[in-house]
């Protein structure tokens, strides 16, 4: 008896709902879309402009195709190849010496008793709190007094204060995760302090900081103020090309500088996804 | 010096304002088992770190042999110390784990590979070599972290809990593996438990501490059966508690007749006591349960109490009954059961009563002196435990 009583409600209840169900799909199809639209409308529009030969107004797509402006861009005339190798010699040079500092830092906050701990790792969100123009700025001024302008090491020292930040609050986070029991299981079996930390502390933080130093080198990668500030014209790097190029309404040069700045963003960001775990993420700032 | 290997002398360690160990004096012999046995908080483990080295203490010294380790950092202290939590690289494999001593000291591969499977075959871990930790059992990881630690054939080998997170069936047969190699290897160990029975079938001594003091030291034998202080015997499982008029009587104890228990004299063997009030203390195994109106008020040796059963279970082996003396509850082990309601009587014989002098809180003012006790007065005191 209860079944049939049970039974009967359930069919008229969904066919009721069948309709409804029908339509959902529709304002979610359209949420969707729009997102997508959002954020590929503009790296497909990026992209068709890399390989763009001819592209003029009312056309909604480019009127021929071709890699010529490729081969322009990196030509051993232009000097896109000499922005890229500075680009990527800034990065590197700046993920070497933010993870120089980062390490024993980092250690230090997570393991030592510091008094105002919080107040240090504060310290390092600093330049970013104020708006980057007037920093870059008044160090470009103090970069020229002491003949640091126009050479690599300052554009370097400019990326750092940026990298910094990324560098000690993970490397802090990455030390802290490490079980601080593990480091004295080696000490009892006769590790020394500086062995333990070769071949357990920094083994185990590695993931860590290999993320942090991704970070950095992207952020590197991407800076243009502190650059054009402190750089330009003597140091040309791949954002200020950007900007030269999109200026002057270059745009198939903006978009290949553009695309090739991406590559390196979107590769290492698979790799951190992969490296930054949630022990480590959640000791974040701690 | 064989009697003296390890020698702690009044060490005292703090954190801040709290005192954890106070005055602990410890001497070890060279290849003793030693269990540090105490419940949590009492500083068993911090006396286990001082002497790995891992806290300092604030005073007193820690002597192996003749060399005086106290400044030592941990690892040039000749011990090895097996955590709690085993501690286990995760970026290594087991016999990399179980090979790090031996690396450090700079032993040739060739050399490491037969120890790593030496150990592997006395441990049982044989065709686990190339494991990560996170591919082992509970057991095997803590078979992993006593190989890494005895790899090193070291002078002194810690032992923090390493039970502790094992299912009671491993424990048990743990608890065997471990002493019959500890036996075979004559190696110096403490160990340090909150388990009794562990203690007792491991250690050739157990040291029950009590916080941050040496409560009693001795054989397993001796401190389960001549316990020092109450807190040793409620701790060694005398869990059984009544607060009885009474005193010494020359080479005797009196027990004054009290409501719910006859008047008897057990031989003093030389312990002191000095209150006119005695907490007597016995065991749920060590009591012996009559109906009353069967055999009238047994004569035997030894107190006999007066009380009703409350309740009855069996837990295994022998019955368990909560049985009412008085306004106080305590727990009797008989072969029989007997049910709920039944009038008893229960005999505690001399040698399994423990008594101590009543600390002073615990004696109601409802409790007449010994001098003016009565048949009737009320001589169980009603302490909230």
């Amino acid at each position: 008896m209860s079944t049939t009583n049970d039974a009967m409600p359930v069919p008229r209840s969904s066919m009721k709902r069948l309709p409804m169900m029908d339509l959902w799909w529709l304002p979610r199809a359209l949420v969707l879309g729009l997102l997508a639209f959002v954020i590929f409308g503009p790296l497909t529009n990026l992209v068709l402009w890399t390989v763009a030969e001819r592209w003029y107004f009312p056309n909604a797509l480019p009127m021929s195709y071709g890699f010529s402006f490729w081969a322009r861009v990196f030509s051993p005339r232009g000097n896109a190849m000499e922005a890229l190798g500075n680009s990527v010699l800034v990065a590197m040079l700046t993920v070497i010496l933010a993870l120089a500092l980062a390490i024993p830092a980092g250690f230090a906050l997570a393991r030592l008793k510091l008094p105002f701990r919080g107040l240090i790792l504060l310290a390092f969100l600093l330049p970013q709190a104020f708006p980057n123009l007037p920093v870059y700025v008044n160090i470009a001024r103090v970069f020229y007094q002491l003949g640091l302008n126009g050479t690599i090491l300052g554009v370097v020292l400019v990326h750092m204060t940026h990298g910094l930040v990324f560098s000690v609050w993970i490397a802090t986070a990455a030390f802290s995760a490490v079980d601080i029991e593990l480091e004295q299981a080696a000490r009892s079996v006769g590790a020394s302090a500086i062995r333990t930390f070769r071949d357990i502390t920094l083994p185990l933080a590695m993931p860590g900081l290999m993320a942090s130093a991704i970070f950095v080198f992207l952020e590197s990668l991407d800076e243009f103020t502190g650059s054009y500030f402190v750089g330009a014209p003597d140091i040309n790097m791949l954002p200020l090309l950007l900007y030269t190029a999109s200026g002057g309404g270059n745009y198939q040069i903006a978009s290949i500088t553009a695309l090739v700045l991406l590559v390196p963003s979107i590769g290492f960001m698979l790799v951190v996804e992969r490296f930054l775990k949630s022990d480590v993420l959640s000791k974040v700032g701690h | 010096m064989p009697e003296k290997f390890l020698q702690i002398d009044n060490i005292s360690v703090s954190y801040g304002a709290n005192r954890i160990l106070d005055g602990i004096d410890l001497h070890i012999a060279e290849g003793e088992f030693i269990a540090l046995l105490g419940s949590s908080g009492c500083g068993k483990t911090t006396l286990l770190r001082t002497i790995a080295g891992f806290a300092q203490p604030a005073a007193g010294a820690i002597r192996v042999g003749s060399r005086d380790v106290t400044t030592l950092p941990p690892d040039r202290r000749g011990m090895a110390l097996v955590f709690q939590s085993y501690a286990l690289w995760p970026h290594m494999t087991v016999a990399q784990n179980i090979g790090y001593g031996l690396k450090l000291r700079r032993r040739s591969a060739a050399d490491i590979a037969g120890t790593v499977a030496e150990m592997e075959r006395l441990l049982g871990l044989t065709g686990l070599s190339a494991r990560k930790p996170a591919e082992l059992s509970g057991g095997q990881r803590q078979r992993v972290a006593l190989g890494r630690a005895l790899a090193i054939n070291p002078e002194i080998l810690l032992l923090d809990e390493p039970m502790s997170n094992l299912d009671a069936r491993i424990r048990l047969q743990v608890r065997h593996e471990i002493r019959a190699l500890q036996q075979k290897l004559g190696i110096t160990t403490v160990h340090v438990t909150h388990d009794r029975e562990e203690a007792m079938v491991m250690a050739d001594r157990i040291v029950i501490l009590n916080a941050g003091r040496i409560a009693q030291e001795g054989r397993p034998e001796a401190v389960y059966n001549r316990p020092q202080t109450a807190f040793v015997a409620a701790f060694m499982g005398a869990e059984n508690k009544l607060i009885l008029p009474g005193g010494i009587d020359g080479d005797i104890i009196a027990i004054a007749a009290g409501a719910s228990n006859a008047a008897c004299r057990v031989p003093r063997g030389g312990r002191m006591l000095s209150t006119g009030h005695l907490e007597a203390r016995f065991r749920a195994e060590a009591a012996t349960l009559e109906e009353r109106s069967l055999a009238g008020v047994p004569n035997g040796e030894g107190l006999v109490l007066a009380g009703d059963i409350v309740d009855v279970s069996y837990p295994g082996g022998l019955w368990r009954h909560t049985v009412r003396v008085g306004s106080e509850m305590i727990q009797v082990d008989a072969p029989r059961a007997c049910a709920p309601g039944t009038a008893v009587h229960v005999t505690i014989a001399p040698d399994n009563l423990f008594l101590f002098d009543a600390p002073a809180g615990t004696i109601p003012a409802a409790l007449p002196h010994p001098a003016t006790v009565l048949n009737e007065a009320r001589v169980l005191e009603a302490s909230p435990n």
